[in-house]
Order: C-alpha cells, then structure tokens, then sequence
C-alpha cells in the first residue's frame, strides 16, 4: 500500500508542476503586457519600462517562472491588482464559500443520485428505470445556470419564499450558521447538486445492474438469500466507485462554481475569478486558477489512494 | 443451418452484413434515439434557414416596445430588454450556439484522435511524452480551464472556440490512446506485421477503421457538455459578443429582467436545454446500438 501511495504521488508531482506552469503562462498568452491593466494609457516609455522592471517582467520567461514558483510554493500568490490585498487572503474567504456551497451540493446529489441510480439499476428495464433515468439525464444535460435563474423566477420572483442573490442579508459576506444565512444557501445548493445527481445516478445504475447479473449474486439467490441480503452486496460492490465518482465530482464542482456564483452572486472563488477576469486582474486569477486546480490535483490523488485501500480488486498499477 | 445446405448444394458467396449497418438498424429501431435525431435535426434546419424562417429581424429592436410578454400579437414569445423579436432571436440564435457547441468537439476529436493514436501506436518515449503532457491539461476541471483559458484570451468567438477545443482534447487522446494500445495488441496486427506491411499501413488499414468508432462515440458524448459550457463562457460575457443572438448571451442580458418577464427571460435557456439533452438521447442510442460501455 505504502508502495503505491509512494508512486501514485510520484506521478502526482510532475503532473502538479505542469499544472503550475499552465498558470504560469495564462498570464503570459493574454493579449498585451500583463502591466497594460495596470499602467494609465499615456504611461510615458520611461515609467512602463520601470515598472516593468520593478515587476520583474523583464526578464526572460524561465527566471520569471523560478521566481514565481519559490514564492508560490512559500504561499506568496502576489497581491492582487484591483485591491492591494494579499491574493491569498483574498482567496482564503472565498473558497471557504465555495466549500460549503460545493460540500453541500456533492452531499444532496450523491444521495439523490445514489437513490435514483439505486432504483433504477434494481428495476432494470421497468417504468421505474425509465423515469429514474430520464431524471439522472435531464441532471446531465441541463445548463446548471438556466436552472438557477428559473429556480429563482419560481421561489424569489414569484412565491417569494427565499432570497435570490448573496450570502447573506443585505449583501454581508461574513457567514454565521443560522436561518438568516442559511435561506441564502438553499438554491445555490440545489442548483449545483443536479449535475452530481445525474453522474451519480448514472454510475450507480450501471453499477448495480452490473453486480445484479453476477454469477454469484444469482447463485445466493438460489440459495435462498434475501432481498435485505442482496442489497448489502450490491451496496458493498458499489460502494467504492460510487464514492470515488462523488470525490471527483466535489473537485469539478469547485472548479466549475463559477456559472452557478454568478447567478446567485455567492461570494466564492468563482465570483472571484470572474472579477479577476473582467478587471483583468491577472495576479488573481493566476492564484485562484492555481489553487483551484491544485485542489483537484490533490483531490484525485486522495480518491485514487482511499479507492484502492476499499476496493482491493482495483489495480495498482 | 438452411442458408449453409443452399450455399452447399449452390456454391454462392453471401457477404453478411457489416458491423456499421447492424448499429444502424439497431439504432432506427431505438425510438428515443431517433426522436432525439429528428430534434437536432430540426434545430440544424432552423439555424441553416434562419433568414427564411425568422418573422422579423432579430438586430432591431425598438424601445418602446421592450419586454413585452409571451403571446403578445406580432411576437409570439414576446421581446427582449431591446425591443427585439425573440422568436427570431432564438431561430437566429441557433447557428452560433450550434456552432460553438458543436465545433470544438470536432476540432478536438481530429487533434485528440491524432495524438491518442499516435502515442498509443508508437508507445514507448512518445507515448510518456504525449500522454503526461495531456494529464497536465486533464488535471484542470474542464469548466475551469475553459474559463481560464478565454478568460486570459479575452472575450470573443475565435478565443471560445479555441478554449473549448483545447478543453476537449485531453479526454478524447485519452480514449483514444487506451483504444489504441488496445488494438494494437492483438493478433492481426501482429500478424500484418509478421508479413511486412509498413506501419502506416497497419495504421490506416487495421487500426484506424476499429478505434476511430469508438472515439467518435465517446466524442458525440461531449457535444452536450460543450454546447452548455460554451453558452456558459457566452453568459459569463465571454464568449460571444452583443449584440449577435447566442442563448447563452440572450440568458446573460435577459437576467436583469427576470422580475419583470422572467419566462421571456428563461426561454433561451430552454433552448440550450433541449439541444443539450437531444445531443445527449443520441449518444446514449448510438453507445448502446454499438454496446460499447460508458
């Protein structure tokens, strides 16, 4: 086990150090200077070239990349343009509420989309299947941000029963766990939910149709087994991938907050990362990309590792 | 057992039908999928004749008749924050969002399909080379390195395309790289080379026509999953500019006026939607009438 783990991360780091340098160059592929954002217009040549050195943008692209990486790796993302705070500061708030938001969406569409996959999976080929499977595809295919805005039309325009927009009354971004904050978390979280739903479901009906037709399955049958025993070993054969698809999940929605962010207007990494881009604040969004996709990086690597050490039928190669 | 006692008593060679045209009567026989062949159909139809069909013009708009509701006289569905027909907004809009869904996916299947194969047939140095390099770009959610890549690019159609192409090919080299090394292993493969046929002709002859199947499948899955996201970069305000009609766009300048005409408002979305699950019907159809697994 301590082998594999010791490979898996081997492969891990090359991967981590690519990911970085994707980064690196985002900033490097955007039309113009880095410092046109930054500099006034009428910036006379004397100040740009000054100000490019003082940014270190003068000097070649590999040096940049070192200087960078030393102090990412020391958790110095750079100051952000657009405020002159700390990006990592400016991060840390945020991707506390994209956690929540994410955490709580993965929890709502693992044990939807376990329930739906379950049924239909077990009721293979009946009406139950097929309405449980044109949830788990319509879960698949809808635009998860049209969903948030009807989802606002019916419950904040026209019934009125719970807030459209932020995190909190009157805009405040600080989150206390009580009814006031957590009306505001409802519709993100359903919205965000369908998209595991439907994965989840998807999987785990193939799963359980696929244990259900296994020799030994029908062999216990004969042999007298219950319904109450058949179920613990369909549950016990799907557990492991079914979890390792709601980890992924977890890591996609993270990445991917930032549709559903900017209808609800949460005040997460993905509300972050849209301001980065529009004020075209390139030390932000260089930091959250990076974050981000480190997140995921390290995400696989924990659900590779707790995947084999459930399953022992999984390879490790 | 009857047609081996003719073919006996008259010796007549019957050439039975191929793999290709039994997915294909497997696949007319799936009523889903070909209802959801027909819709797409339909929406590509529509985009193609969209002057023709499209009641009004779907640039002019005039302010004083602005968010009027759907089923009012003269526009059916209603018009939008500028006055603008959104029947005809909608019919128009179909040729850019088809295009953008759909264009990134081909883009990436011929780019991934190249570089799966070629790693998976050369193996070795190559294949490390090409296959960590894809990781690096797998290793980013797809959502978020659509989002970074048109983000730092900046708005427009060109810079979306491009994103969600280089999106896209990372999972479709994977596929088509495990296909690859998968055919490459067996026999007559072995045997073509046994008899000295050159690489490039073990490559078109008898890799090509068994793994370019299967990654065309495993691509028509993706159209869905591009067809949202690239109408998301266009709500994000990055893809698509105003003011051309694209639903993801329409969605994004709608969103203001969800309090005053808010299904006017959700319709374009509605469209995303069922282009989306059509394209998705389909594949699923065409995966099971090649029983290939997800």
């Amino acid at each position: 086990m301590l082998s594999y783990i010791a490979r898996r991360l081997a492969y891990t780091l090359p991967v981590a150090f690519g990911v970085s340098l994707v980064c690196f160059m985002l900033v490097h592929i955007a039309p113009g200077d880095p410092l046109t954002s930054v500099l006034p217009p009428d910036a006379s040549a004397q100040l740009q070239a000054e100000m490019r050195r003082l940014y270190g943008f003068d000097r070649p692209l590999p040096v940049q990349y070192f200087i960078w990486l030393a102090k990412t790796v020391q958790g110095d993302l750079g100051v952000s343009i657009a405020t002159g705070r700390p990006v990592a500061t400016e991060l840390g708030k945020a991707l506390g509420n994209t956690l929540m938001l994410a955490v709580l969406a993965t929890l709502i569409g693992f044990l939807l989309g376990g329930l739906f996959g379950f049924v239909a999976g077990y009721f293979r080929g009946g009406w139950i299947d097929r309405v449980a499977s044109l949830i788990s595809i319509i879960g698949v295919s809808v635009p998860h941000y049209w969903l948030g805005m009807v989802l606002v039309i019916v419950f904040s325009v026209q019934l009125n029963w719970l807030p459209a927009t932020g995190a909190g009354p009157g805009g405040s971004a600080d989150w206390v766990w009580d009814w006031v904050h957590v009306r505001h978390l409802i519709l993100p979280a359903i919205t965000m939910s369908v998209i595991p739903m439907g994965i989840v479901a998807r999987t785990v009906r193939a799963l359980v149709a696929d244990i259900l037709s296994q020799e030994f399955i029908v062999g216990q049958r004969a042999k007298g087994l219950l319904d109450a025993g058949v179920f613990r070993h369909v549950v016990k054969n799907a557990a492991p991938t079914a979890l390792a698809v709601m980890g992924l999940q977890l890591g996609y929605l993270l990445g991917g907050s930032i549709l559903i962010e900017t209808v609800f207007s949460w005040p997460g990494t993905g509300f972050l990362l849209g301001q980065a881009i529009f004020q075209r604040d390139l030390p932000l969004l260089q930091g959250t990309i990076l974050v981000l996709a480190l997140f995921f990086v390290a995400l696989n690597l924990i659900v590779d590792v707790i995947q084999t050490m459930l399953d022992p039928r999984v390879q490790r190669t | 057992m009857s047609s081996l006692a003719t073919s006996r008593s008259t010796p007549r060679f019957e050439v039975s039908p191929g793999y290709w045209s039994g997915v294909l009567a497997r696949l007319a026989r799936d009523p889903v999928a070909m209802l959801a062949l027909l819709v797409i159909l339909a929406l590509v139809l529509m985009a193609v004749f969209a002057p023709y069909i499209a009641p009004a013009d779907p640039y002019r708009g005039q302010m004083l008749r602005r968010l009027r509701p759907i089923g009012t006289p003269g526009f059916p569905l209603g018009t939008d924050e500028l006055g603008r027909d959104m029947l005809s907004r909608l019919i128009h809009g179909a040729r850019l969002s088809l295009l953008m869904g759909v264009i990134p996916v081909f883009i990436a299947f011929f780019f991934g399909a190249f570089i799966g194969i070629t790693a998976g047939f050369v193996g070795g140095k190559v294949n490390s080379v090409l296959m960590r390099t894809v990781d690096v770009f797998f290793a980013f959610p797809s959502v978020l390195l659509a989002i970074a890549l048109s983000g730092a690019l900046g708005a427009g159609i060109f810079n979306g395309l491009l994103s969600l192409s280089i999106v896209f090919i990372p999972p479709i080299a994977r596929i088509a790289e495990s296909v690859t090394t998968g055919v490459r292993k067996l026999d007559y493969v072995e045997a073509a080379r046994a008899s000295g046929a050159s690489a490039m002709t073990i490559v078109r002859v008898h890799v090509l026509g068994n793994v370019l199947g299967p990654i065309f499948v495993y691509a028509t899955g993706l159209i869905s999953v591009s067809l949202i996201l690239a109408s998301g970069l266009s709500f994000l305000g990055l893809g698509v500019k105003p003011p051309e009609p694209e639903w993801g766009l329409m969605l994004n300048t709608l969103r203001n006026a969800i309090y005053v005409q808010p299904w006017v408002a959700a319709l374009p979305g509605l469209m995303i939607f069922i282009t989306s699950i059509s394209f998705n019907l389909f594949s699923d159809g065409l995966r099971s009438a090649m029983d290939l697994k997800s």
